[in-house]
């Protein structure tokens, strides 16, 4: 409140009905007529209702206003400013007033839509309007923060997402990190044999981008590598990798596969091939992987466990093989950072009743992709455990740790698809009866509906119902060294005991288990999930809150891989659209120190987690570095002199929105209290 | 019926989660008492404990101090120095003679849109048994002195 004040500020208020979704609850009409006279002396000179403040007439009549009525602030009751702050300054802009000389009041979000009491509803709209006018009036006139864009970009991940990303961006001319955690690039997809719905080949499909990515002259490769660190903000990050150590010195490898070949260790490999084959010691992870480079595991390193062997290194025909490799860190900046780091699968161990672990023939759906594939450890022979036996009959099991309450509630988009691929795959290789037990079939998209069909006719039998159990132990003739799936089917509406030789569990995709891990390294938000969330889950499913980070693929929620395509070049396209135009314009909200209050106590100095908070010590005060400062406040609240201010959410703004929001309860004097 | 106390609340939010799940409340129809009157702050770091004297001394019942989950802090750990502040607080509160349960912190993210209603709803209900807020009046048997010993607050 500021009566005395010589000058008043001219403010208009204008308050939307949104079609019904404000007027159903609040009585804006009243509220508008309220404003204009119990806010007059507040400065409020045009009050106005209108249905649809965003649309164009809604814009305009704001901008007549402040040109007919000469408004020097606005204030617009509508939806959240995360929708539509944009919107109104524009408008304001438009008709010569800055921008950040309005105010927009979330009467949507925060009344109509979560109250029903109209006459409650109503008094807080009134009570907010009242908050954002007196704000408004303390608003300061701002010019947005311009900074430059860095032409290089960062990939993390390099799974199909990952790839595309990089591609499309190195490809329009700017150069790309892509780092990958993994001795090679190329995600779950280098594990699978088929791809649904078309069932090509997934090596043939994603083995040629593999290579592009791994030689084009605008993509710096970093895979067996971290991102350790992330400085920085859009435009300009800082981002230390690290480069775990290979053990193979890349300058002179020729990738010749010599080393791998005269390593005496076999080793059981859990990463590439789920479990079911053998690496060496020193390997590289599949016969195609990029780079060629191997890597070595000292875990099983005879070397790094007795201290001699090193037959690789003596056998290494130029020399590449350094046991004195450390790690290494790199430093590079980039602009903008795509996250494309995938998800993990969910362990089917964590349901017990299915016997994974514990029942030999119980799959997963990876170890099914590794043994139906023809570079994998059986040449793609569907067999048993064993290795040999072919199985007569096989059980699917869909939705195995999703859309279930004990584990994870979402639907993991991808497994009916897997699962209808899986019983082809079987059919085709073995002729064995193939039973999908699944709960509800999901099969949207292009040709997939029909992908199920064509299944259907080829004679796998579908039974409906959540299996309860698999078991080994036998209770009728002919389940005798069987696996038994117990079902309720729901459409026969009876139990069901069906004997089988294989089980294949269709595991549902999880957040990665270091998710929130890496959300924290880049700034970014984890859904309850983990999954990461998106900047709007409808239109702008590839941004995040934080400018200059991005997201593709499945790290942003379960998906195929046509999906994961489409969002890696999506993320690319705005990272180009960024780079093109060079700079990026950032809201103004920045912390400044008058130098003349500062005290120098230095209370603030350790408060600020992006280090822009620097000490004169020949002068004796603090300032603040712009570049730096993300305007967070914390420092602004800490200074006992007051000599910080913020911009865009200043003490003075603040207050006032309290005043405004109290104007019309009982004010106590708080002063005359603490004597 | 008789009239019931409708206490006024002022809520404390930061633009990155808590004031995002209020959105989301919206979005989603979630219903919660109109009792709550929020002001958006960057980051609960912003949160000078004046604004809650503020708040109280204009009329305010309650104040709300809503931000990101620990960790989870859109400029990394300044959450943790709203949590440091807000022990503060309550101890000043104390010292003025009202009751500590009037401010009251609570983490939202962005996602949580029905537990921050569910937060406020609570809220509003525990104003409501303390009855309006009476500067004038002594210290009542509810202001049991914090005790001593703050939580352990990672750095
Ligand atoms: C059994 C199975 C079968 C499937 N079959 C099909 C199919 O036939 N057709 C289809 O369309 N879809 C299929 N899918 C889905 C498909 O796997 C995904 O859509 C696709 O792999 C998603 O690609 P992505 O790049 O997002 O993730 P990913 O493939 O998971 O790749 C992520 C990459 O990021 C790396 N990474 C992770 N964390 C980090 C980190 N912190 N730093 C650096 N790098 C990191 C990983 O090592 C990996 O290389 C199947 C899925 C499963 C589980
Ligand atoms: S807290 Fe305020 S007075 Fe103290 S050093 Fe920082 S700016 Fe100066
Ligand atoms: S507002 Fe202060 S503490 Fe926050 S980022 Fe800027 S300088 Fe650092
Ligand atoms: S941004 Fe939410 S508490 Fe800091």
């Amino acid at each position: 409140m500021n009566p005395s004040q010589d000058e008043k500020e001219r403010i208009g208020v204008y308050v939307c009905h949104c079609g019904s979704n404000i007027a159903g609850v609040v009585d804006v009409e009243d509220v508008a007529v309220w404003a204009g006279d119990k806010l007059a002396d507040e400065g409020v000179v045009v009050s106005r209702d209108y249905k649809f403040m965003c649309s164009s007439l809604g814009q305009e009549m704001i901008e007549q206003d402040i040109a007919e009525q000469g408004l020097t602030r606005v204030v617009v009751a509508a939806c959240s400013p995360h929708l539509h702050e944009k919107t109104f300054r524009g408008a304001c802009a438009r008709a010569g007033l800055n921008p950040y000389l309005s105010e927009l009041v979330s009467i949507r979000e925060q009344v109509s839509w979560v109250h029903t009491d109209k006459q409650k509803a109503t008094a807080k709209a009134k009570a907010m309007i009242a908050g954002g006018v007196e704000r408004v009036i303390e608003q300061e006139a701002l010019e947005p923060l311009k900074v430059p864009i860095h032409p290089a970009t960062l990939v993390v991940g390099g799974g199909i997402a990952g790839i595309q990303a990089a591609l499309e961006i190195a490809e329009s001319g700017s150069l790309v990190y892509l780092v990958e955690r993994e001795p090679s690039i190329g995600g779950h997809m280098a594990q699978f044999d088929k791809t649904f719905p078309t069932l090509d080949c997934a090596a043939c499909i994603l083995t040629p981008k593999m290579v592009d990515a791994g030689s084009h002259p605008n993509i710096e490769l970093y895979t067996w590598s971290e991102v350790e660190r992330v400085d920085g903000s859009v435009g300009n990050f800082t981002v230390t990798i690290k480069k775990k150590p290979r053990y193979v010195n890349e300058e002179l490898c020729t990738g010749c596969g010599i080393c791998v070949e005269k390593c005496t260790r076999n080793v059981i490999d859990g990463e590439f091939e789920a479990g079911l084959g053998y690496r060496k010691a020193i390997y590289t992870p599949f016969p195609q992987a990029v780079p060629k480079y191997p890597v070595l595991d000292t875990e099983n390193c005879t070397y790094f466990e007795k201290g001699k062997c090193k037959a690789c290194q003596l056998l290494c025909p130029t020399g590449a093989i350094d046991f004195e490799q450390t790690e290494q860190y790199i430093t590079v900046t980039v602009g903008n950072i795509i996250l494309a780091t995938g998800f993990d699968l969910f362990d089917a161990r964590r349901v017990p009743q299915y016997g994974y672990g514990r029942l030999k023939n119980v799959f997963t759906s990876l170890e099914f992709e590794r043994l139906s594939n023809a570079a994998g450890p059986t040449n793609g022979e569907i067999v048993l455990r064993d290795g040999v036996t072919k199985p007569e009959s096989v059980g699917i099991i869909h939705c195995v740790g999703s859309r279930d309450r004990n584990y994870n509630n979402y639907c993991s988009v991808i497994c009916c698809m897997q699962s209808l691929k899986f019983a082809h795959l079987v059919k085709e290789r073995t002729g064995a009866t193939v039973y999908n037990f699944y709960i509800d079939m999901r099969t949207a998209y292009k040709d997939y509906d029909e992908f199920y069909q064509h299944v259907m006719e080829e004679g796998t039998i579908f039974v409906r119902g959540r299996v309860a159990e698999v078991t080994d132990a036998a209770r009728r003739s002919g389940e005798e060294d069987k696996l038994i799936i117990q079902v309720e089917d729901t459409l026969a509406g009876r139990q069901r005991r069906i004997p089988v030789d294989m089980v294949v569990l269709s595991a549902g995709l999880e957040p990665r288990r270091d998710a929130k891990q890496v959300a924290h390294t880049f700034g970014i938000s984890c859904s309850a999930n983990g999954w990461f969330i998106e900047k709007h889950p409808k239109l702008d499913p590839i941004a995040t809150m934080t400018e200059g980070v991005y997201i593709a693929g499945c790290v942003q929620g379960p998906k195929d891989i046509p999906s994961s395509v489409a969002q890696g070049a999506a993320a690319a396209a705005r990272v180009i659209s960024r780079i093109n135009k060079g700079e990026i314009e950032l809201e103004p909200i920045r912390a400044t120190v008058d130098a003349h209050k500062c005290s120098g106590c230095r209370i603030c100095n350790d408060l600020c987690p992006f280090n822009a908070i620097v000490w004169h010590e020949d002068e004796m005060v603090t300032e603040i570095n712009h570049a730096l400062c993300q305007g967070c406040g914390t420092c602004v609240a800490a200074c006992p002199a007051g000599a910080i201010s913020g911009t865009g959410f200043s003490n003075e703004q603040v207050m006032s929105q309290i005043e405004g929001l109290l104007m019309f309860e009982q004010p106590v004097d708080l002063l005359a209290m603490a004597v | 019926m008789s009239e019931q106390f409708e206490p006024v609340i002022i809520g404390f939010t930061c633009n990155w989660c808590s004031y995002r799940a209020a959105d989301m409340a919206g979005t989603a129809r979630i219903k919660y008492p109109p009792n709550v009157r929020l002001v958006r702050l960057m980051c609960s770091g912003r949160l000078d404990p004046t604004f809650v004297l503020k708040a109280l001394s204009n009329g305010a019942d309650g104040v709300l101090i809503t931000g990101c989950h620990p960790g989870e802090c859109h400029y990394l750990e300044q959450n943790y120095k709203a949590l440091r502040r807000y022990h503060l607080l309550r101890r000043t509160l104390i010292g003025f003679g009202i009751e500590p349960e009037r401010v009251k912190l609570v983490w939202a993210s962005a996602a949580e849109g029905v537990q921050l209603a569910k937060q406020i709803a609570g809220f509003v209900d525990e104003i409501r048994a303390l009855g309006p807020l009476a500067w004038s009046m002594p210290s009542k048997q509810q202001l049991v002195a914090e005790p001593s010993v703050m939580e352990e607050v990672p750095a």
